[in-house]
């Protein structure tokens, strides 16, 4: 069978190539092997939700954040504690708790290749003055 | 119990159809037997002779484009603008004749979204990414829009721009209280709903020092701009087309 | 199913088409990716005019796609004899331009990785949800239709009764596709030169003009090139559609002509004038609009004395002024005078940027890679018969 260079390099270049993703991205990054210490926020002490929660869901939470602001002009959160949050990514998230999206957000999600955020092409980081105030 | 093949099928069928029947009456009755609540429909009312009284008064155009990071495009092909300026004539086309060209020729008129009652570009939007809220705002979700420019090509005012490029390099200063937008969405003046919100009057009547725009409820007979409407002539943009827009120019 | 292994056998000469094609689908593929890069600034669009070439072409190539009917109706309706080797390229023509006209809606897209918001968003009041409801639909009918004809023709059988039944309804989805598109505009209320009920006539009549006209050429070209002839009489029946539809196109934009000039509307003449007079300071439309009108007259003038029209050449000639001439302007005119003057009167000169005719130009040669690998397909079966 003279097909069989073709398909058998047929189905390397395919195999390469749909493995570009473990093998590229090994090649590139520097992994840190230590344990990723995230700072906690200084001034709340308590979360939004319950931690394992945000721990695990916190793009949900966010993407509910974002359908109830953006189509149901509704601002206010009432979190699991009885306190009512502004729902605002900026304000609330950063300045408010985490900081800043470097120091925060990108720990991760630049770190282990988890979903690129794109959250940042319209929303603004927080300013870095505000970082201190209440 | 013996059944056929084509009983079973029968009985299933009807079953289907009792079900969705049931949901659709459910749906219906639901929505006929809720209350509306009150209204509110925002409106905006302008008066042109206020306006021009300060020559190159652009205040509220100022306030309104660096609050909300407006990017500033040189290239007038490709600018971005929520409110701005233009000569009478082409505000109002076919209003000025030759007889009357004297009183307004070149006379500035305030130009923004006319967030109407039954705006034409949430009529086509293939996805829902802009629409009239219950308070009368015309707004976008930017994390929706695919960037197809039906609503440019539907609005009758020539209200919306697009974003052709990355707009964060335009922006002079950003503000951080205010998201910017990305490349390949459409954006346009949103009544300043995120103040709405917090019982605070759009930017632009606020920055205003002649007091030449009254913002108020169209739908409160005795607002202020209800009462303002009352007393005044008021005409809008092109009416005849049915959109309902909620800006009123007082000439 | 699709046989695709047939396209994948040719000649010296099939071969060196299909690289020339590839060559170009590069070159708009990398123009595309420039414009993913920098947003569509790169394009010669703006904030008054802000649809345009790719709009324009998606509008025309619909056009095309909707002509198939013109074979179709004839043959599986009428059970018209001559069309019979001509319908299946007919069908395979529609499944070609649906494809560009889908690919040019995608590259005019501001945010194209969200177009399955259009699926997942779906809003029953917009005219975009069915033109896409209408055109994935077209694509998906045709595409069955012509398999179950070519694998009916390489069994040397006819085609199965729900092929025909398929067929059948692909006539009304074929006269809905167009109709929708023109609904797209003609519903507008800002846009005087679109809001007219004749639009989606009018796109029809220079569908059914242009469509046959450009079968017409491809047939012309297969019996060249390779031994496949529909007929003479195939041609020739195809050649009255055009004619009729031809002078149907003229009249209609006469009549709208009428409405505008004699009313003596301010804003119904406005965009007529700055098409084929100029406006504003700005004429560079002008030529390119009488020289359409020009086409269709000389075309219409060589199809209707039956002497020229069964002349080949001169047959040839009526087609492709016929074809150019309603490109110009349903690809072009017909969009930018619905945008010009804008709604606050402003005259903004629109003209496509080298990297947008290089994108347009991609899309034509993928379009022309997929009829040319499809007649291959069909070719290799009759030729196996």
């Amino acid at each position: 069978m003279n097909d069989r260079p073709f398909i058998v390099g047929g189905l390397l270049v395919f195999v390469v190539f749909v493995t570009t993703p473990i093998w590229h991205g090994v090649a590139a990054r520097q992994v840190a092997l230590a344990p990723l210490e995230l700072k906690l926020p200084s001034r709340e002490k308590h979360c939004v939700a319950p931690v394992s929660y945000m721990r695990t869901s916190h793009m949900q939470l966010l993407n509910e954040w974002r359908t109830d602001v953006v189509r149901n002009q509704q601002r206010q959160y009432t979190a699991y504690d009885g306190k009512v949050y502004d729902m605002n990514l900026t304000r609330t998230c950063l300045s408010g708790c985490h900081g800043s999206q470097k120091e925060f957000c990108d720990r991760c999600h630049t770190y282990n290749g988890a979903a690129a955020l794109n959250c940042w092409n319209c929303h603004s980081d927080a300013p870095p003055a505000a970082r201190n105030l209440p | 119990m013996k059944i056929t093949r084509k009983q079973f099928l029968q009985l299933s069928g009807l079953s289907l159809i009792a079900m969705a029947s049931k949901r659709l009456l459910r749906g219906t009755g639901s929505s006929a037997s809720t209350e509306s609540p009150k209204t509110i429909r925002w409106g905006m009312a302008i008066d042109v002779q206020k306006c021009r009284r300060k020559e190159g008064c652009n205040g509220c155009i100022k306030a309104c484009h660096s609050a909300h990071n407006v990017p500033q495009f040189s290239d007038h092909a490709h600018e971005v603008k929520w409110v701005w300026k233009q000569p009478f004539e082409d505000a109002f086309p076919f209003a000025q004749t030759e007889y009357t060209r004297e009183v307004f020729a070149g006379a500035p008129v305030l130009l923004l979204c006319n967030h109407c009652d039954d705006p034409p570009c949430q009529d086509v939007c293939p996805v829902d990414a802009t629409w009239r809220t219950d308070n009368g705002v015309v707004t976008i979700d930017w994390h929706r829009c695919i960037g197809c420019r039906y609503c440019m090509a539907a609005c009758p005012y020539g209200s919306r721009s697009f974003n052709w490029q990355d707009p964060r390099p335009a922006i002079p200063t950003v503000n951080p209280d205010f998201p910017t937008r990305t490349k390949g969405v459409v954006e346009k003046c949103n009544f300043c709903e995120e103040r709405l919100a917090k019982k605070l009057t759009p930017l632009c009547v606020e920055a205003c020092e002649e007091k030449a725009l009254v913002f108020g409820d169209l739908e409160q007979p005795d607002s202020q701009i209800r009462k303002l409407l009352r007393s005044r002539f008021a005409v809008q943009r092109k009416p005849e087309l049915g959109s309902g827009p909620s800006v009123y120019y007082l000439i | 199913m699709l046989m695709f292994e047939k396209a994948f056998t040719g000649s010296c000469r099939y071969w060196l088409w299909i690289t020339c094609l590839l060559l170009v689908v590069l070159a708009g593929f990398a123009c595309y990716l420039r414009q993913l890069a920098h947003g569509l600034v790169i394009t010669g669009l703006s904030r008054d005019v802000t649809w345009g070439l790719y709009i324009a072409q998606f509008t025309f190539f619909v056009g095309i796609a909707a002509s198939a009917v013109t074979v179709v109706l004839p043959y599986y309706l009428h059970d018209c004899k001559e069309f019979a080797r001509v319908t299946i390229l007919g069908e395979l023509l529609a499944v070609s331009a649906v494809t560009m006209s889908g690919l040019f809606i995608f590259v005019d897209l501001g945010q194209p990785a969200r177009i399955f918001n259009v699926l997942l968003h779906p809003q029953p009041q917009s005219v975009m949800f069915w033109d896409m409801i209408a055109l994935s639909g077209y694509f998906l009918i045709n595409t069955v239709i012509a398999m179950g004809a070519l694998n009916a023709g390489r069994e040397h059988a006819s085609p199965p009764n729900w092929i025909r039944a398929l067929a059948i309804v692909s006539i009304p989805w074929a006269i809905s596709i167009h109709t929708v598109t023109a609904f797209l505009y003609s519903g507008l209320p800002g846009r005087t030169y679109w809001l007219t009920a004749i639009l989606a006539p009018r796109f029809l009549a220079s569908a059914f003009s242009s469509g046959p006209a450009l079968l017409i050429l491809l047939c012309l070209a297969m019996r060249k090139l390779t031994a496949f002839d529909v007929g003479g009489e195939a041609i020739h029946k195809l050649a009255v559609i055009v004619t009729y539809a031809t002078a149907i196109n003229i009249f209609f934009i006469l009549t709208e002509v009428f409405t505008a000039f004699y009313s003596e509307i301010p804003a119904h003449e406005e965009s007529f004038e700055y098409l084929f007079i100029g406006l504003g300071g700005d004429y560079h439309l002008v030529p390119w609009m009488w020289l359409s009108f020009l086409l269709s007259l000389v075309a219409l003038t060589l199809l209707l004395v039956p002497r020229w029209r069964t002349n080949p050449r001169l047959l040839v000639i009526a087609c492709l002024c016929i074809f150019v001439s309603i490109w110009l302007e349903k690809g072009l005119g017909l969009i930018i005078g619905g945008l010009v003057p804008s709604p606050l009167g402003a005259i903004t000169r629109y003209a496509p940027t080298l990297p947008e005719w290089t994108i347009v130009c991609g899309i034509w040669a993928i379009g022309t890679v997929m009829t040319t690998a499809l007649y291959k397909i069909t070719l290799s079966v009759w030729e196996e018969n």
